[in-house]
């Protein structure tokens, strides 16, 4: 399998402390990684080193095994998307924020139409198409974030905590059909959580980050069958009982 | 009362005569304050932008700096436009001064840090995530300023309605570096404080109702336009 994204001696410091220190990451294309550990421990500030939205102090970032640095950031900015916690939208209609960003990259006005209709239509947002974002729902918004970022056909999805922020029956749905988006368009992904319920949804390689740095890389089973400390995420749906995950 | 009243009337008879004079000095003063607006927004809104999106050494005085300024004097901002413009001044070879060039040059001098500052205001208020989702999408940096524009928009027409407030209303400056001159620099402000000089109150009501009227129908202009694009 061949390397999409590569990270060496990545540091980032801030106020004189690390936020991450991190000697080696690769993404292979097409894996679809989950990203855990507690808060603080540097997981959206992987997210936006990986997305190119801020600088590390020191380390290499290779993209298609180029490295990336100001000659071609937005050109590398231009082959992923990202999708935050909140779903950040332009205070337009929810066709507009789909069609916004393909314009912004180039994509001729048919094809934008298109592309836009099609991921409202996949992501049941088609009949939402003239409403303004700030009319949304939670649930609504980000739907309409996720299918700004899927409509832009991104190399790499890179996704933090996008589901934290709906209820129950939204998550699921959503959950299942990233699923079926991620597992038939074989697109490179990382996602950031704190809800190890969400991850069998959509992958089962999981990364473990701790004060900054990448402690443990494996399958979910693995990793959860592990001990040391104990960190729990319990979710009130889950039966009640949560998941244990077990840090090192 | 009956000055206030009387004034009415005349502003009434005045508009609906047609008076040549009052319509010549209304226009003027249209012209004059919507030009120094447009200017104070190409000066104001970039400058603005500026400051409010990056961070360099001496930024917080240049951002005190522009706050003192949005509440100027305007007859200080007149005398030093008067300095800049009088015929030994630095600027004295353009022979601007006690023209309507330069009764904008002081007009603009007085909106701008007024747009430079709600700008500011409006930028720094948006979801700093926000600018990040916009670099995310892939914009270069004049499409990321071009949306972050846009999504700051209502803020920035409340700079736009204040600096046209502030300069519309103003008479200082007007008159230092404009003079009054009948048929050529006479605003609505300058010739209300000419008729209250001449004792003629009743024009002087009359005149003010104009000036009123004609900043409340730009200003209801543009709060519409405000208003409409928050969706209310």
């Amino acid at each position: 399998m061949s390397v999409k994204l590569s990270v060496k001696n990545l540091k980032l410091m801030r106020s004189g402390r690390d936020i991450l220190d991190i000697e080696e990451f690769i993404l292979n294309r097409g894996d679809v990684l989950a990203i855990v550990g507690p808060n603080g421990a540097g997981k959206s500030s992987l997210l936006q080193v990986l997305s190119f939205l801020i600088e590390p102090d020191t380390g290499i970032i290779m993209l298609d095994g180029e490295t990336v640095g100001n000659g071609n950031r937005l050109a590398a900015r231009r082959k992923l998307a990202m999708v935050f916690q909140e779903s950040l939208l332009l205070d337009t209609t929810v066709q507009k924020n789909i069609e916004i960003p393909l314009r912004i990259r180039g994509v001729s006005r048919q094809e934008t139409a298109t592309r836009a209709q099609e991921w409202m239509h996949r992501l049941g947002i088609n009949c939402l198409s003239e409403q303004r974002a700030r009319n949304l729902s939670g649930g609504e918004s980000q739907r309409t974030s996720i299918a700004r970022a899927l409509a832009m056909k991104p190399e790499i999805l890179l996704m933090d905590e996008p589901f934290s922020a709906l209820d129950y029956p939204t998550r699921k749905s959503l959950l299942s059909e990233m699923g079926d988006i991620l597992h038939t368009s074989g697109m490179t992904t990382v996602f950031v959580t704190h809800d190890f319920s969400e991850i069998p949804a959509l992958t089962h390689q999981v990364a473990v980050l701790y004060n900054g740095r990448l402690i443990k890389r494996g399958d979910i089973q693995e990793i959860l069958g592990e001990s040391a400390v104990s960190v729990k995420s319990w979710a009130p749906w889950d039966d009640g009982a949560g998941s244990d995950f077990l840090m090192q | 009362m009956n000055v206030f009243l009387d004034g009415f009337q005349s502003a009434f008879n005045l508009l609906i005569s047609m008076d040549p004079d009052v319509l010549a000095i209304t226009w003027r003063t249209i012209h004059v304050s919507t030009v120094a607006t447009f200017i104070s927004i190409l000066i104001g809104i970039p400058i603005g932008t500026v400051l409010a999106l990056t961070r360099f050494k001496g930024r917080g005085f240049l951002v005190s700096l522009i706050n003192f300024g949005m509440g100027l004097p305007p007859v200080v901002v007149g005398l030093a436009t008067w300095l800049m413009l009088t015929r030994y001044g630095p600027l004295g070879m353009l022979g601007l001064l006690y023209t309507p060039t330069a009764m904008i040059l002081a007009q603009a001098v007085i909106a701008s840090p007024i747009v430079a500052g709600f700008s500011i205001a409006a930028i720094q208020s948006l979801n700093p995530k926000l600018l990040l989702q916009i670099q995310s999408l892939g914009a270069t940096r004049f499409q990321y300023l071009m949306l972050l524009l846009w999504e700051a928009r209502l803020g920035i027409l409340s700079a736009i309605i204040a600096g046209f407030g502030g300069v519309i209303s103003e008479v200082g400056a007007s008159m230092m570096v404009g003079g009054n001159i009948r048929g050529y620099t006479r605003v609505l402000t300058t010739a209300t404080v000419l008729e209250v000089s001449k004792g003629k109150f009743e024009l002087a009501t009359a005149l003010s109702i104009i000036l009123l009227m004609l900043t409340f129908i730009i200003v209801s202009l543009l709060s519409y336009l405000q208003q409409r694009k928050a969706g209310h």
